[in-house]
């Protein structure tokens, strides 16, 4: 069975999820904090007569409802970035704190690792990993336009990266936000459930895991991993976290979300998982009138 | 191998600890930015300097061990291995705020023209070659970029790929 209709089972008001995920996403944008204030970019903003509106659970994050950015003053000089509400969930949760080493497994174009650059108030370093040199290119073009100094770029396989380049040193944090099947950026990508495959999802979900693995071990022991997705399949998340539960010394821990969500499933199909993916939060479109996206985060043991 | 194009090499402290003799130094870098725009050397205490290939600088944070080999480390910074050193318009948004001299404040569509790419006849009573460009953001004078003056014209030197005609 194809999306939207596999997930009536686990999705609360089903025809509101499937209306929501039928109607366009207005624009985003993050406050970059490396370059300016809050208050900075709404008197830009103000000056380039673009309206803004601010959202609940993030002071950063404004959504644009008439425009897109890129042709105004706060966007040249990289004031701000691009980025959808939900894409600004992970680095958030992972919170890393200035001085500390921060991995980004899958890193390309570079939202979420210049979020962390300036979550750290660019004072640290986040290596940023990816396993394709065009989205590097345009990963690049990010950093650099948003002023981040703290971010050093690999090209490589996730699933093997290498601690070498930088002294062999473990990370404090790692974000894993993986290639999935982008089910959740429906509003954004109307193709994205014809585009759809079981092979697709079967394939994938065999990557995720073994990143997610590499992730825990290269995060020194009470160090924190943060694993995200932007779809819905139980395969690319619940699942992921099952397996690595098993194999890895770590545990899902709670976290606070002002976005509405339901928490993780453990029950799917003909498979059960950790009773602790609980802890893992789901978000739907129709909820908060957003993407979807799937959050979890993890403890490296002592 | 230290040269090696796809290696950042660390610059070397000064004089006495240069290996390579066209590489340009820590302190020639501070140098270069305190005498050209009056940006203080301890503007920079935090970053260490790196060459990638023959000349292009890059500015990072950290302190991995030199040489490494990755894609990026931190932003570009300066162009040196030439006769006149050019900062990367990149490297003038972050740290230009700190500059006193050869920096050339310009009007709202002056500033436009110039992120349009577009060359100026402007006046300009200070030193030619590569200048600090501002324009008013936000109510204050903000670092948009790099500008060669030289014969009574500002040329934009606004990369191609970053150039942009502004909406306002």
């Amino acid at each position: 069975m194809q999306p939207p209709e596999r997930y009536r089972a686990i999705v609360d008001d089903f025809e509101a999820f499937r209306a929501a995920c039928e109607r366009p996403l207005p624009s985003a944008i993050r406050v970059n904090t490396i370059k300016a204030t809050v208050a900075d970019v709404r008197a830009a903003l103000d000056e380039a007569g673009v309206a803004y509106e601010p959202v609940d659970w993030h002071d950063a994050l404004f959504v644009l409802p008439e425009t897109s950015p890129g042709a105004n003053w706060p966007y040249f000089h990289g004031w701000i970035h691009g980025q959808e509400e939900v894409s600004a969930v992970p680095a958030t949760v992972l919170a890393p704190e200035p001085g500390e080493r921060v991995w980004d497994a899958c890193a390309a174009p570079g939202s979420k690792a210049t979020q962390l650059a300036a979550l750290i108030e660019d004072r640290g370093e986040v290596v940023a990993t990816d396993n394709n040199l065009g989205r590097i290119s345009a990963l690049r073009t990010n950093t650099e336009r948003l002023g981040a100094t703290s971010i050093a770029v690999t090209h490589e396989d996730a699933r093997n990266h290498s601690l070498k380049p930088f002294g062999g040193a473990e990370y404090d944090r790692a974000l894993v936000d993986v290639p999935c099947s982008c089910e959740g950026t429906i509003r954004k990508n109307p193709d994205a459930f014809e585009e759809w495959s079981m092979s697709h999802v079967r394939g994938i979900s065999g990557v995720q895991r073994d990143i997610l693995e590499r992730a825990v071990q290269a995060t020194k022991a009470g160090g924190t991993v943060v694993y995200s997705t932007c779809t819905f399949a139980p395969e690319e998340n619940e699942a992921v976290l099952d397996y690595v539960l098993e194999r890895e010394d770590c545990a899902l821990v709670d976290f606070d979300l002002a976005l509405d969500h339901r928490e993780g499933v453990t029950e799917w199909q003909d498979d059960e998982y950790d009773p602790s993916v609980r802890l893992a939060k789901r978000i739907y479109p129709h909820f908060n009138d957003t993407g979807g996206f799937f959050c979890a985060k993890l403890e490296v043991a002592q | 191998m230290s040269n090696d194009s796809t290696k950042f090499t660390r610059l070397p402290e000064s004089d006495a600890d240069r290996e390579a003799p066209e590489r340009a130094t820590r302190e020639e870098v501070l140098e270069f930015w305190d005498d050209r725009f009056g940006v203080p050397p301890e503007t920079f205490a935090d970053y260490t300097f790196w060459e990638r290939g023959k000349g292009k600088l890059w500015l990072y944070r950290g302190e991995p061990p030199s040489p490494v080999d990755v894609e990026a480390l931190g932003m570009t910074f300066l162009r040196t291995r030439q006769e006149h050193w050019k900062p990367t318009l990149e490297a003038v948004q972050r740290f230009g705020e700190h500059a006193t001299e050869c920096v050339i404040h310009l009007s709202e569509g002056e500033a436009e023209a110039f992120v349009a790419g577009y060359d100026q006849e402007l006046d300009w009573d200070g030193d030619w070659g590569y200048l600090v460009v501002t324009h008013e953001l936000a109510g204050r004078r903000e670092p948009v970029g790099v500008g060669l003056y030289v014969y009574g014209e500002l040329r934009s030197q606004v990369p191609k790929g970053r150039r942009r005609e502004l909406d306002n």
